[in-house]
């Protein structure tokens, strides 16, 4: 891959976060790093945990694969190999290659001297996941609360969660969680096209600046949040739908266990119209 | 804006805030809970109850201690006792014993009376006689022709009862004159829909709010899930299904279950993947169907009006009139087996005809 002349000069070593200068190289393009070769290690035993796992199934179809958590027999204890310990063992590794690749991105940071906005942002992708294998199993008592992996049986979970719950579009968090997922998709649309539209001009015009963009806003609904602000914007629409989604998952069973329906009562009961 | 009218500004809106928050959030469980597996590994079918929940559930959900059976010695009850239809076969003795039980189970406050003149027993002019009488016909002939849904555990008055001469839960017909009435403050709109139901009706959802007319007194289809993937040959409207999901939210919340009790939601239709409770919840429907047409129903005569719904109707039962929020009634403890004289049907009893 090509690299630009300028880019070597910001190749410098140090900054890693356990100190030392372990791994501390580039492959190609790529930073290595420390975390870069746990990322790495946990990626290959992971996946070939999974590949296991397919074997010992009874079909090879990639949308059929299933690697099942544990019975909740086993709590939150070591289920047999066979019987979802596969599945505990590519938990682990799925979260020490997520949290490995966190860290590296923390180190590329700090290399360069920029934020830790990208760590951070990747981090509510990762609080998602673990609230589904991790929080709301420990919370509920069994990893096999846990969801499968595979492409079929994970959709298959998902619909009997919802339907545990009777109808999980009346999860208030659920609710807030596809809010912030459609309002991220309409702020991204909206930049793209603002972007776009000042960068390509019709025939003749020249292309356009912020002001133009600040304008155009300005124009339709009176505000301009501005070219700083859209991306604060998106940062924190995206995160949230990431954290809310993991927080509608974590009150489905630890702190409600009947229908979302009649979670709702709280709203009928309130002494105005009661 | 000012500093002052900015306070007041955000002071109203914390006051809002609080105002929906707290009592939103003390809507959550506290989070001890119990599950039960009802599928594969991974498949998410199980149930999930919240330990606070079930405590309160339990206690009133306990089998009362009662007198030990007594062998068939002695002279029969229709020896002895004048206007005994049903029970004559039984000895003197498992006849009072029984009595002394329906008591318990029925009338614990009012005692025999609550049935009986007092100065002749067997005189049928208490309402509550007659109908105790068919009450019974009715125990008997679920327990010898329903086992497809009580299975051996069997039925006793208790079950349904629970001490009170009324049982707790049951249902009338609604009036259903749109438009003029409200519940909780809402409009209410078209047939029973778009207000909010009670818990035991549909789970406060805004379902019709009488799916029993329809399935458990009359038979209307239920089934309205596609079979097929693409929209081919299901014309199920979308009203129908609100009233198949009202009767599933009413069954689901009866028994303290959620959907994946019965279904595996991947196809909810589909008989081979669903656990076999579907079946017995079929059988269900229809012991109740029966209960409704065959025996509550033909007793409007008998019953007076202050024991009437709205309508005009004797009170009828649904699924929580016996299982009242445990999917097993009374944890699955069988107190039929200590009261045989109510597993088979007298056979001076009239035969159910539909």
């Amino acid at each position: 891959m090509a690299m630009l002349s300028f880019e070597k000069k910001y190749r410098v070593r140090g900054g890693t976060l356990l100190g030392g200068d372990l791994f501390d190289f580039w492959v190609g393009p790529f930073y290595v790093g420390f975390f870069g070769v746990t990322t790495l290690f946990f990626t290959i035993i992971g996946v070939a945990m999974i590949l296991y796992g397919a074997s010992l199934g009874d079909t090879w179809n990639v949308w059929r694969i299933n690697i099942a958590p544990p019975d909740l027999k086993y709590g939150l204890g070591l289920a047999p190999l066979k019987e979802g310990g596969i599945w505990q063992i590519v938990t682990i590794c799925a979260l020490g290659a997520f949290c490995s690749w966190a860290l590296r991105q923390a180190e590329i940071c700090r290399k360069l001297g920029v934020g830790l906005h990208v760590p951070f942002a990747f981090s509510a992708a990762i609080f998602a996941y673990f609230s589904l294998v991790v929080i709301r199993p420990v919370l509920m008592g069994a990893w096999g609360h846990g969801f499968p992996y595979g492409i079929l049986s994970h959709l298959d979970w998902v619909s009997n969660t919802g339907y545990q719950y009777l109808h999980f579009h009346y999860n208030p968090m659920h609710m807030v969680a596809v809010t912030l997922f459609f309002t991220n998709c309409l702020a991204l649309a909206l930049h793209s096209a603002l972007v776009l539209s000042t960068l390509n001009p019709g025939k003749g015009e020249v292309v356009k600046a912020p002001e133009h963009e600040n304008t155009y806003f300005r124009d339709i609904i009176g505000y301009s949040i501005g070219t700083l602000g859209i991306h604060r914007l998106g940062m924190f629409l995206a995160m949230s739908a990431a954290i809310t989604s993991g927080l509608c998952i974590i009150i489905s069973g630890p702190f409600w266990s009947r229908g979302w329906p009649e979670w709702w009562g709280w709203w009928l009961n309130l002494p105005i119209w009661h | 804006m000012s500093y002052g009218i900015r306070t007041a500004v955000l002071g109203v809106v914390g006051l809002g805030v609080a105002f929906l928050t707290i009592p939103m959030i003390m809507g959550f469980q506290r989070p001890f809970i119990e599950t039960v597996q009802h599928g594969p590994r991974g498949v998410a079918m199980g149930l999930v109850y919240n330990k606070a929940d079930e405590a309160k559930t339990a206690p009133a959900n306990q089998v009362p201690g009662y007198l030990p059976a007594l062998p068939p010695v002695g002279p029969k009850a229709s020896v002895v006792y004048k206007n005994v239809q049903v029970l004559g076969d039984l000895s003197v003795g498992q006849f009072t014993r029984l009595m002394a039980s329906i008591t318990q189970w029925v009338a614990p406050a009012q005692g025999c009376n609550y049935c009986h003149n007092p100065a002749n027993m067997a005189e049928d002019s208490k309402y509550t006689k007659i109908v105790a009488r068919r009450m019974i016909q009715m125990t008997q002939n679920i327990n010898q022709n329903w086992s497809t849904h009580v299975a051996a555990t069997g039925v006793v008055c208790w079950t349904c009862h629970r001490g009170n001469n009324i049982p707790v839960n049951y249902w009338y017909d609604t009036p259903a004159t749109p438009g003029t009435d409200t519940h909780m403050g809402f409009a209410a709109m078209t047939p029973g829909k778009n207000h909010p139901t009670t818990v035991s009706r549909a789970g406060i959802s805004s379902l019709p709010s009488d799916p029993f007319t329809p399935y458990l007194e009359n038979a209307e289809p239920i089934r309205v899930q596609s079979t097929e993937a693409l929209p081919a040959g299901d014309r199920s409207s979308i009203k129908q299904t609100d009233w198949t999901y009202a009767l599933m939210m009413h069954m689901s919340n009866a028994l303290g279950v959620n959907c994946t009790y019965c279904h595996n939601s991947r196809a909810f239709g589909d008989w081979a993947q669903s656990p076999p409770q579907r079946v017995t919840a079929w059988y269900g429907i229809r012991m109740v169907r029966e209960m409704n047409v065959g025996y509550m129903d033909p007793l409007a005569p008998v019953f007076p009006d202050y024991r009437k719904g709205p309508q005009g109707d004797v009170a009828k039962v649904n699924c929580v009139t016996c299982h009242q929020g445990v999917y097993k009634p009374l944890y699955g403890v069988s107190m039929a087996k200590d009261f045989q004289e109510l597993r088979t049907v007298s056979s001076s009893a009239h035969p159910y005809t539909p």
